[in-house]
């Protein structure tokens, strides 16, 4: 019954009747994390770029420069800098996802090989998303030795390693989830359009720069500030690294963040599927 | 033994239905059709008939709305993943993965179709060969020419081996030295058991490479045969073109009229003008020798010139426009 398989030949019926097993499901999703990773490792620099640019000037200009000046008081910078690794996760797991998936799917088609093998559409989505917040938390962990680099010391707190980590992960993947969403929804003609529509307002809504408890002189603006999953990140952090500033409690921003990863995610499973299938 | 537990079909239709959403028809409407294993077969039809939404049905990129789809006898919307481990896929665009060199690109597909990497290894090397791709296995598809690219999307479909391949318009594009490269890698696929179900609308292509030839329009099969089963049966055997000269409306009326009227002629129509010099077709039943002396002497007797005469055999093209007609989309 065994018939061996030679390269054109019609194939046994054990062999086409039988579904993938999980080992050779698990072996396919590797060779997906592979081709991302290889890819990556040949565009180092556009990674770097991308990713530590922006968190350098603003440790540079806000956390030392400011500060040297007299503008700022030397507590913004221990303020800013938990604020800043949220920044950094959240925004390198929404571009991660969102940018590869307009091209992929809008004019490269690269996406069209992984999406014909022989693997169920969530895991080729899952892939996207493990990939993404990998290269997030890379980037979030870089971010501590920039910091000492940049302004001599960085607020750390061995208790609070693990709530650190945790918050990193659901920050990461919340951002992955997010740049699924928008990279599925948000049609390629309009995707510049959506950029500064939709990143501006995440980048100063998020906590990153002020700590969220002292808002209540701005209602409005607190509640605004609510709504947007990277506040949680940014508080969580400041959970786990400077406690004595006034922060939301680390548990309620793991909620939040669970929260937003089970909406976020349906949403860009949803939007993936509605993409890879007509 | 084998053979009898699983379809001897390759590819089975069934009153396949699609309708995108807010499209006011189906793009493909209850079309049937079932393509034996080992054949190459064509789907033929004009722009917008159905042929890459049935492709698209068929290689689990589109969900069907009613119907059924079915490779090597496996249902393409109950298992979607046994199916893709089934096919082979060459898309119309261009879909290489940019980041990707050459060989790159067949050892990632394999690996996601969790080819084992020793025979990865080796199949990449006979396929980069097979394509004449071996001096530039290492470098990236960016600057690569259309013929370069589809040899590459051709030798990457192959790398899970795959019992049915799909190629859709295979050849739009390419140089005549690459079509026929093309042409003899798919007769060789062919030869070696592999199913070939491929879309065009160059009829070329269609006669001498297809064993049998389905003809779609707006969703519909229109006829399905051998090439020269179908142009045998639908367009008669030959036609005689004629140019003449004739004065006023009234006079080429009266010579249609005679023409057509004329035994062995089984229609005749005007397909050019240019001021009083007009161009007719005349589709025969019979042998089209015998009939040049009657034809030249009804345009004598209707007062007309003749210009130019010319025999032509019918061709999947007379098929093709007798029953998908002529105008554009």
């Amino acid at each position: 019954m065994t018939a061996t398989t030679t390269p054109g030949r019609v194939r046994s019926a054990t062999e086409v009747v039988q579904g993938p097993t999980w080992a050779l499901m698990a072996r396919s999703f590797g060779s997906l994390l592979r081709r991302d990773v290889v890819v990556t490792g040949k565009d180092l620099v556009s990674f770097v770029a991308q990713v530590f640019l922006q968190p350098v000037f603003f440790l540079f200009v806000f956390g030392k420069l400011l500060t040297g000046l007299g503008y700022t008081s030397s507590d913004f910078s221990s303020l800013l800098f938990p604020g800043l690794v949220a920044l950094t996760a959240t925004v390198t797991a929404i571009q991660a996802t969102a940018f590869p998936l307009v091209a992929e799917f809008g004019w490269t088609k690269e996406i069209e090989d992984r999406l014909l093998a022989p693997l169920p559409l969530w895991v080729v989505a899952a892939e996207k998303l493990l990939f993404a917040s990998l290269r997030a938390m890379v980037a979030a962990a870089v971010m501590f030795p920039i910091g000492i680099g940049v302004l001599g010391s960085v607020p750390y707190r061995a208790a609070g390693l693990g709530l650190l980590i945790g918050i990193g992960l659901l920050g990461s993947l919340v951002g992955a989830c997010i740049g699924m969403t928008i990279g599925t929804f948000v049609p390629p003609t309009k995707i510049s359009m959506a950029f500064s529509l939709i990143f501006t307002p995440l980048l100063f809504t998020g906590a990153t720069q002020y700590p969220w408890p002292l808002l209540t002189h701005l209602r409005w603006f607190q509640i605004v500030t609510a709504a947007n999953p990277i506040t949680y990140v940014s508080e969580g952090m400041r959970a786990a690294l400077v406690p004595s500033i006034p922060h939301i409690p680390g548990w309620i921003c793991v909620l939040a963040l669970i929260g937003s990863l089970a909406v976020f995610g349906i949403i860009g499973l949803i939007g993936f599927r509605r993409r890879a299938v007509d | 033994m084998v053979d009898s537990v699983i379809s001897p079909n390759a590819v089975e239709v069934r009153d396949l239905v699609k309708r995108y959403p807010k499209a006011r028809t189906n793009a493909v409407d209850r079309l049937s059709f079932a393509v034996v294993r080992g054949e190459i077969f064509g789907l033929l039809g004009p722009n917008g008939a159905g042929k890459s939404t049935t492709i698209g049905v068929l290689t689990t990129r589109v969900r069907p709305t009613a119907g059924k789809a079915l490779i090597a006898g496996v249902d393409v919307v109950a298992a979607p993943r046994t199916v893709r481990s089934l096919l082979g896929v060459v898309p119309q665009r261009n879909n290489l993965d940019r980041s990707l060199s050459v060989r790159q690109n067949l050892l990632f597909h394999a690996a996601y179709h969790g080819v084992p990497k020793a025979v990865r290894t080796a199949r990449a090397d006979t396929l980069l060969a097979q394509f004449s791709l071996t001096e530039r296995a290492n470098d990236k598809p960016e600057y690569f020419s259309g013929g370069q690219n589809q040899r590459m999307m051709i030798a990457r479909a192959l790398m899970h081996d795959p019992t049915v391949l799909f190629l859709d318009e295979p050849t739009t594009g390419l140089d005549p030295a690459a079509r026929l490269f093309v042409w003899d890698r798919v007769r060789e696929l062919r030869d070696a058991g592999v199913t070939v179900v491929l879309t065009t609308h160059d009829m070329d292509e269609a006669a001498t490479l297809a064993d049998r030839v389905g003809i779609v329009d707006s969703g519909r099969l229109l006829a399905l045969d051998s090439p020269v089963a179908l142009v045998r049966g639908l367009a008669g055997g030959a036609t005689l073109q004629v140019t003449v000269e004739t004065a006023g409306e009234h006079g080429m009326a009266r010579l249609l009229a005679r023409l057509g009227g004329l035994p062995g002629v089984q229609r005749c129509e005007q397909v050019g003008t240019a001021g009083e010099v007009r161009t007719l077709r005349l589709h025969l039943t019979g042998d089209a020798g015998a009939l040049v002396a009657r034809v030249v002497a009804a345009i004598a007797d209707a007062g007309s010139r003749l210009i130019g005469v010319q025999i032509r055999e019918s061709s999947l093209e007379d098929v093709f426009i007798e029953l998908t007609g002529r105008r554009l989309r």
